[in-house]
């Protein structure tokens, strides 16, 4: 379970997140919507410790991420994230991408790695690309790289930052094919997205951010049909 | 035809001078790089102005002519009461001046890997450490390899100057030649000039080479 608790976060003078709190349970799936700059993605740095916050408290499964002598790596282990740029490295082969966190903070060994990450991208649908190196690849496929290498490490919970924004519209619907066979499999995902449809679909629940702030949250049904806040209702007008 | 007094032994003290002039640049090149790996990461790593103190002494290593730097360390030393060998101070100078520029390639280097793909390594739970070895130092280094190269070529030429301070290097063994024949000058500075291109030929050819392979992989 991730428990976030009025969440205060500024990039200097300027508030990013003001006063978040939001509970995502084991299996939920929750997207987050909301216009550029709203502090969706920021939120999510925050939730696997990548950026330091100023209030209030973020607590996983029990440890809290910004507390002093919390093992960050260790707990990273257990949060995959994707990117809206997918961030390949660039100069491993696309199987050597998967595998560089298997052994460096699995310590598994090479062969146990290597089966690993072939059954990850095989899963979504890179088997023929191991040995490519990722300058090759198209954005969907890095994109899908980038999934298949945070899903190696059996993450419990998997964050997603606007990971089809940055993608050729004809490269979307893999991903989002991608990330919808992780939600019917179980998986406890964040999902900031764009993709209206896509979240009316796959998701539990749906937040509205606006300002560093929810300002809505609820069912799909409830925010894409019966928006019961104004800044969400002028959203969605906008988006549509 | 052509008549030389220069003998077999002549050249065997010149190609001692070479040696010297190598073993130099290999101990300068050494520490420096060492010394420029942990002075760049510092810079690159830490807030600004925490390197400020850093950077002013590094820029008075780069801007300080390596001649006046050699011979006040070689004229400070034993004010200071400590003994040293002016090929010991050849190397300390040098290896300082190098790690001045080395410095700024590393920083360079490390500033070019984008930050994303950092986080990206931290978010599959690599330490910092694992970042650096497996991210940062193999991207950085198809950055930074050119100009270390460059580098290597440039201190191997300014171990010249040590000979103003008594090292007998390539150089200095030229000159004292010269001043014993008097009227062999240009040809024994040919034959020092061909050495010095024999010694910076291979490393560049081998930087080429390297380059060229890093981009197959691009």
């Amino acid at each position: 379970m991730i428990e976030i608790e009025n969440v205060q976060k500024s990039f200097g003078t300027l508030k990013v997140l003001d006063g978040v709190s939001l509970t995502v349970q084991k299996g939920e799936v929750l997207s987050i919507i909301g216009g550029s700059g709203s502090g969706k993605s920021t939120l999510l740095m925050c939730i696997n410790g990548l950026e330091p916050i100023q209030g209030g408290r973020i607590v996983v499964d029990g440890t809290e991420v910004h507390a002093r002598g919390t093992n960050l790596n260790k707990l990273r282990q257990k949060i995959g994230i994707v990117f809206q740029q997918w961030n390949a490295f660039p100069h491993l082969t696309v199987l050597e991408n998967v595998t560089l966190a298997l052994r460096k903070v699995l310590k598994k060994s090479k062969s146990d790695a290597e089966a690993i990450a072939t059954r990850q991208l095989e899963h979504v649908g890179l088997g023929d690309k191991l040995k490519a190196f990722p300058g090759k690849l198209s954005g969907g496929q890095q994109q899908r790289m980038a999934i298949a290498r945070a899903l190696a490490m059996e993450p419990q919970y998997m964050l997603f930052d606007e990971v089809t924004s940055a993608l050729d519209p004809l490269l979307v619907g893999e991903v989002l094919d991608t990330m919808r066979l992780l939600a019917k499999e179980g998986m406890t995902m964040i999902v900031v997205t764009h993709e209206m449809s896509f979240a009316r679909e796959v998701s539990d629940r749906v937040a509205f951010f606006q300002s560093g702030k929810i300002h809505e949250i609820g069912s799909p049904q409830q925010i894409f049909e019966n928006p019961q806040n104004e800044g969400t209702r002028a959203f969605l007008n906008s988006v549509r | 035809m052509f008549e030389t007094a220069l003998t077999a032994n002549d050249l065997w003290f010149m190609a001692q001078g070479a040696g010297w002039t190598l073993l130099i640049t290999a101990i300068a090149m050494a520490g420096g790089t060492l010394l420029g790996i942990v002075f760049g990461i510092t810079r690159a790593s830490l807030p600004g102005w925490s390197t400020l103190p850093l950077g002013f002494l590094l820029d008075i290593f780069r801007s300080v002519p390596l001649l006046i730097q050699l011979i006040l360390a070689n004229s400070f030393i034993p004010i200071l009461g400590l003994r040293a060998t002016p090929f010991t101070v050849s190397c300390i100078v040098l290896a300082l001046y190098t790690s001045a520029y080395c410095s700024e390639i590393v920083r360079g280097g490390v500033e070019a890997v984008p930050q994303t793909t950092r986080r990206a390594a931290r978010s599959l739970g690599m330490s910092w450490w694992q970042d650096m070895t497996a991210i940062v130092y193999p991207i950085a280094l198809r950055v930074m390899l050119p100009s270390w190269i460059g580098l290597t070529l440039g201190v191997m030429k300014d171990t010249a100057l040590v000979s103003w301070i008594g090292v007998i290097e390539l150089l200095k063994s030229s000159q004292i030649l010269i001043n014993r024949m008097q009227n062999e000058p240009l040809l024994i500075l040919m034959i020092a000039g061909l050495i010095y291109f024999l010694i910076s030929f291979p490393i560049s050819r081998l930087g080429a080479r390297l380059e060229k392979r890093f981009r197959e992989n691009d």
